[in-house]
């Protein structure tokens, strides 16, 4: 039918959009990762073909496995609180039953952290987790402590402000996505469920649980690919350098470590190699939902 | 449980939480406005008399932060719109015509939705700099037209919620399709536009990766990289009050937008377009 031509033509900015600053680039970087080239001082070395070289250089550097390692707990760390936190908020907001006054403001209170740029939100804990910063001469002044607690000095304490700030930052996100969902579900299958003698936490789990597990999963999938993006956090909480013992260096400050140095074939192969683990977990996800949506 | 006890738990939880949300920005205005002298000599929940004092010192710092203020909010909002628009006319195209291809183009769309931009950029910073668009904006704008994500997001809407009946009605009353989509369909997805231009926006406010590999030169620098200068060698002023300032500035645009916006996202989501 002739009027269908005007699907393609409504795809057509997508497409070219898309070929042009994603598909090419993803063919530059692949063609990257297979030649040598770095900078030596002021001398380009490369670049020339050098096959799976920098792959096996990357791959039998452990730091590689470190970095991985630090990522997924500062993820873990921070996500886990945020999607319980999430679930119960957006389920209590939407439960028609308790009739919670100041619903519209508590959402526009919790979506704040999320407008605040990482970097400034970053710069203001370094700030008031420093030595001599705010939170240690209250703590200091209250007397549960003696003298200032180094928290930047600390793998654990610097990793959870890390996830701490991760999770402030986007549960209030997560929240108004699974709270449109919830209250997306019809009313009917809630007040006949309601009918029957069914309690909140039975309408919960056998009612808005499974109705809203398409959201559920999309929430899980963004958190996914924004947890192995994990950056400007670390980065500029930590100036950088990962420390304490690069034990906060995510795989993606690696990677912005290697591009400002110019190494341009490890840095392909790092891509490579990030882009296969993104698409690995996020199949992982995907095959679990398909399987319960087929039971 | 009865439901009052329920809502008192209730009500705990939503205070201790939005205390925490608010805490951190409350104090950062709060230490906006005090000198430095003060600042180090404790913390405070009263504002101080350091205000313009440190409003001027930031005007005349080395940071260029005023062009930056300016250059960021033009990216955010161009890329949001454009974003929020073409994710909309893409799954339109792909949810109400049948062509050859449809099929693919959705299963493929939803498989790049996994690559994270994070992951191209080595190619992508290369490609800017071959099409000479470095220290430009638009690298950062034009590819936001082709978002995966938000693309999924549209879809799943119009899936749910987008009456065809609708379409079909305008079809018989002889509208184009052009017509339909741009004066039928943008509307009754008004909801959904502001949920995904504000999430958009926030996304390129904030981001740092890829404009710090893109922007070099002062005038062109956006304001999540001139905050990370805060901290850099080069600006050795350790003035708190004049930290505070920069970075409570960074934020307040962002705090005054969504006092305007945040009441068109909450109706959006609880009037939740056509129900059913």
């Amino acid at each position: 039918m002739k009027r269908n031509k005007w699907g393609l033509f409504f795809i057509l900015p997508y497409t070219v959009t898309y070929l042009v600053f994603t598909a090419l680039p993803i063919v530059i970087v692949l063609y990257r990762s297979f030649f040598t080239n770095y900078w030596k001082g002021l001398k380009e070395v490369g670049p020339f073909f050098s096959g799976f070289d920098n792959y096996v250089s990357l791959l039998s550097d452990s730091n590689l496995h470190m970095y991985l390692t630090n990522t997924a707990i500062m993820w873990i760390m921070g996500f886990l609180p945020q999607i319980i936190l999430s679930v119960i908020l957006a389920a209590w907001l939407s439960d028609h039953r308790l009739g919670l006054k100041g619903v519209q403001f508590f959402k526009t209170v919790i979506y704040f952290p999320n407008l605040i740029i990482a970097a400034s939100f970053a710069s203001l804990f370094f700030s008031f987790f420093a030595n001599t910063g705010p939170v240690n001469t209250l703590l200091m002044d209250i007397g549960i402590i003696d003298e200032p607690y180094m928290f930047f000095s600390n793998t654990w304490s610097t990793r959870s402000l890390v996830a701490f700030m991760n999770c402030t930052m986007w549960f209030g996100n997560t929240t108004l996505l699974l709270l449109a969902g919830m209250l997306g579900i019809d009313p009917s299958l809630r007040e006949a469920a309601e009918v029957d003698g069914a309690n909140s936490k039975q309408v919960f789990t056998r009612i808005i649980l499974p109705l809203i597990r398409p959201i559920l999963l999309y929430v899980i999938i963004t958190s996914l690919i924004g947890g192995i993006q994990m950056f400007d956090v670390p980065q500029i909480l930590t100036k950088g350098t990962g420390n304490p013992g690069r034990t906060t260096m995510t795989i993606l400050m690696y990677l912005n470590k290697h591009m400002y140095s110019k190494n341009y074939g490890i840095s392909g192969a790092l891509s490579v190699i990030l882009f296969l683990i993104t698409a690995m977990l996020s199949l992982i996800v995907f095959s679990v939902s398909f399987r319960q949506e087929r039971r | 449980m009865s439901n009052n006890s329920r809502r008192v738990i209730v009500y705990s939880v939503l205070i201790i939480v939005s205390f925490l949300c608010l805490f951190w920005f409350y104090a950062l205005f709060i230490n906006a406005t005090r000198s430095n002298g003060d600042l180090t000599r404790g913390f405070s929940l009263i504002p101080g008399t350091a205000l313009i004092d440190n409003w001027n010192n930031m005007l005349h710092c080395a940071l260029p932060v005023m062009s930056s203020m300016k250059n960021s909010l033009l990216v955010a909002l161009s890329s949001s719109i454009l974003c929020s628009y073409f994710s909309i006319m893409t799954a339109y195209g792909i949810h109400a015509y049948c062509f050859p291809g449809r099929k693919i183009f959705y299963t493929l769309a939803v498989c790049f939705m996994m690559i994270p931009k994070q992951v191209t950029v080595l190619g992508f910073v290369d490609l800017v700099g071959r099409m000479h668009l470095r220290d430009s904006f638009i690298p950062l704008i034009i590819p936001e037209i082709a978002a995966p994500i938000v693309f999924y997001y549209m879809i799943k809407y119009m899936e749910s919620t987008l009456p065809m009946s609708l379409v079909e009605a305008a079809r018989i009353d002889g509208a184009s399709e052009l017509y339909i989509f741009n004066r039928v369909v943008l509307p009754l997805m008004r909801p959904a536009f502001a949920v995904q231009m504000i999430f958009k926006f926030v996304e390129s406010w904030n981001n740092y990766f890829i404009p710090a590999l893109i922007l070099h030169d002062d005038s062109k620098k956006t304001m999540p990289i001139v905050i990370s200068l805060l901290r850099s060698s080069n600006f050795a002023n350790y003035d708190n009050g004049l930290i505070y300032m920069v970075i409570a500035f960074s934020i307040l645009p962002s705090v005054i937008i969504y006092l305007f916006l945040s009441r068109l996202i909450i109706s959006g989501i609880t009037s939740g377009g056509v129900k059913g």
